[in-house]
């Protein structure tokens, strides 16, 4: 069962600022999820290892060659406030 | 002449001969759209001229899913929080196919982010069924899936996470393939689930499946996932016979909530394909009630860490709160994500966000990812015995726009048949195989180890040759 609380918590986590109005139907969806996940309780996998990834690949590595990439112009092209070449944000360190 | 309503292989026949010109089967397609697109509403912006070069080897337009980026386009995943993102360079697709001659018809509808199986959940509002227009086309490729359907496609590119090619190609009449994880470089698909996303071809036909794989496919240094092995030319596997081919059919996959006109359909593609040589065997993948489960517990925290990009500094959307709550940052990135993301889409992370913090990972997350092994060897294990596994793509055909938009356990469990290919990891591609009673197609699914697409492009083939379902289309009263 996941509470108004747990939402509050999980939504500063994800950075999502819900409404009030948003948070007991997220938390009623999260729930009906959640129990339908729950069934996976019922397996035994302890001594199962996890696969995080289908392919056999370990780190791939490629000689450090510079090559062509996006110019900085246009890596800012979609900037959504930008200064002196660089991406603008809101003031992080007081004065 | 309606140019539009031939596949790519017909065209590309046309133009040898001299029949059509490149610019003729564009503006065809333009009309249809102009026509039809009010009432179906496949795509979110599409291209007024084409580029064409007189010496392009395949100048068959395509239409690609709005999540596969295009320079200086508009690429915004059908979500409020890209709006006004224009791509500065091509995905790895997208370059494979100008360089091919084929120029870019528009994008897709799909739901937001690819979240959802119906494409009602795109900030551009729902796309519908050709067959229909009271039902979804199925998602979250619902818009290339119609496009192509009614003709205003010739052929199409959706994305695959958990279904998403291959229900809306169920759900419309088309051809859908998820190809083998690593076959196609993702370099440039906005990434929703990244250890299961895939791009792949929407068709009429599957000469055409084969022929779009054979452009898309192969090794890209910019895609550290993508696999290094040779691509075969998959044209050379559409032969008409299954000799000496043994298909599995496992029986977790023909359970109660299959409707009749499903079932009947899949028995019939059955003896079809017997009478062309196949075998069948009875088959087991005992945890397959497990997968939707897992599926909704990684897939979702993949997202969560993917989408954590759209953070109002980089892309698109940037809002302050009026009132500060919080530091002015931690304001911004909260407002822009809260009126950013529609309600399936913040539900996702969310979710995903819960399975991955502190205390939770270990039920939740870990033991996905280990369920996740017991699905895969279900896999290994049945495909030494045998050479493809058919079974239904859904459990149903396409159901009515608004049925299950607020139920999401529903939802979800309409992809309770596709979802296993995309934590194993293997091809799996849907034809048309039947009508329903209530006038709707249905899907055959055929799954094949990582790497044999050929297997599943010979018996599709096969099937296709040996019936007509493919050649019917929608008639659309616009």
């Amino acid at each position: 069962m996941i509470t108004n609380s747990d939402i509050q918590y999980i939504s500063a986590l994800a950075r999502i600022s819900l409404t009030e109005d948003e948070i007991k139907p997220m938390a009623q969806d999260l729930s009906s999820i959640l129990d339908y996940i729950a069934q996976l309780q019922r397996l035994d996998v302890d001594q199962i290892k996890p696969t995080s990834h289908v392919l056999p690949l370990k780190n791939v590595y490629r000689d450090d060659v510079i090559k062509p990439s996006l110019t900085q112009d246009k890596a800012l092209s979609f900037a959504v406030s930008e200064s002196k070449g660089a991406f603008k944000v809101p003031q992080i360190v007081d004065n | 002449m309606n140019w539009n309503t031939y596949t790519a292989h017909e065209l590309l026949d046309f133009l040898k001969q001299g029949k059509v010109s490149a610019q003729e089967i564009f503006s065809s397609l333009s009309s249809a759209i102009k026509q039809q697109d009010k009432t179906i509403h496949a795509y979110v912006r599409t291209a007024e001229t084409a580029d064409i070069l007189s010496d392009a080897r395949i100048p068959i337009p395509i239409s690609v899913k709005d999540n596969i980026n295009i320079d200086g386009w508009e690429t915004t995943c059908s979500s409020h929080i890209l709006k006004n993102y224009v791509a500065p360079y091509d995905a790895t697709v997208v370059r494979k196919l100008k360089a091919a001659g084929a120029p870019i018809l528009g994008h897709t509808n799909m739901d937001e982010f690819a979240f959802g199986s119906s494409t009602e959940t795109s900030c551009y509002g729902p796309t519908r069924n050709p067959w229909d227009i009271s039902c979804v086309p199925g998602g979250s490729s619902g818009g290339s899936a119609a496009a192509v359907a009614s003709d205003e496609a010739i052929w199409a590119l959706g994305s695959d996470t958990g279904g998403s090619i291959r229900q809306p190609a169920a759900f419309c009449g088309v051809v859908g393939l998820k190809p083998t994880y690593g076959r196609v470089s993702r370099y440039g698909l906005i990434a929703f689930a990244s250890s299961l996303d895939q791009i792949g071809p929407l068709t009429k036909d599957v000469t055409d499946s084969a022929l779009l794989l054979n452009i898309i496919s192969g090794h890209d240094p910019l895609d550290s996932t993508s696999a290094d092995i040779a691509v075969p030319d998959y044209t050379a596997a559409l032969v008409n016979d299954c000799k000496e081919l043994t298909i599995g059919i496992p029986k977790e996959y023909f359970i109660e909530g299959i409707s009749s006109d499903v079932k009947t359909a899949v028995a019939q593609a059955m003896n079809v394909l017997k009478a062309k040589g196949a075998r069948f065997i009875d088959v087991s993948l005992p945890h397959t009630e497990y997968a939707v489960s897992t599926y909704y517990i990684i897939a979702p925290a993949e997202a969560s860490s993917n989408l954590a990009r759209f953070d109002g500094v980089r892309f698109g959307l940037r809002v302050q709160p009026a009132k500060p709550r919080k530091a002015a940052i931690v304001d911004m990135y909260e407002e822009t994500r809260n009126q950013g993301f529609g309600r399936e889409a913040k539900r996702r992370v969310m979710l995903g966000t819960y399975a991955l913090s502190s205390g939770y990972y270990d039920a939740y997350y870990l033991r996905g990812q280990k369920v996740r092994t017991l699905i895969r060897q279900d896999f290994d294990r049945v495909f030494e015995n045998c050479d493809a596994i058919l079974t239904p793509t859904t459990p149903t055909s396409a159901f009515k726009i608004g049925e299950k938009l607020n139920d999401p356990v529903s939802m979800y469990l309409s992809d309770i048949f596709t979802i296993s290919a995309n934590l194993s990891g293997i091809p799996a591609i849907s034809i048309p195989c039947g009508i329903s009673q209530n006038g709707l197609p249905i899907g055959l699914q055929l799954s094949a180890k990582p790497f044999a697409e050929e297997i599943l492009f010979r018996i599709a083939y096969t099937y296709e040759q040996n019936t007509g379902w493919h050649k019917k289309r929608p008639s659309l009263k616009t």
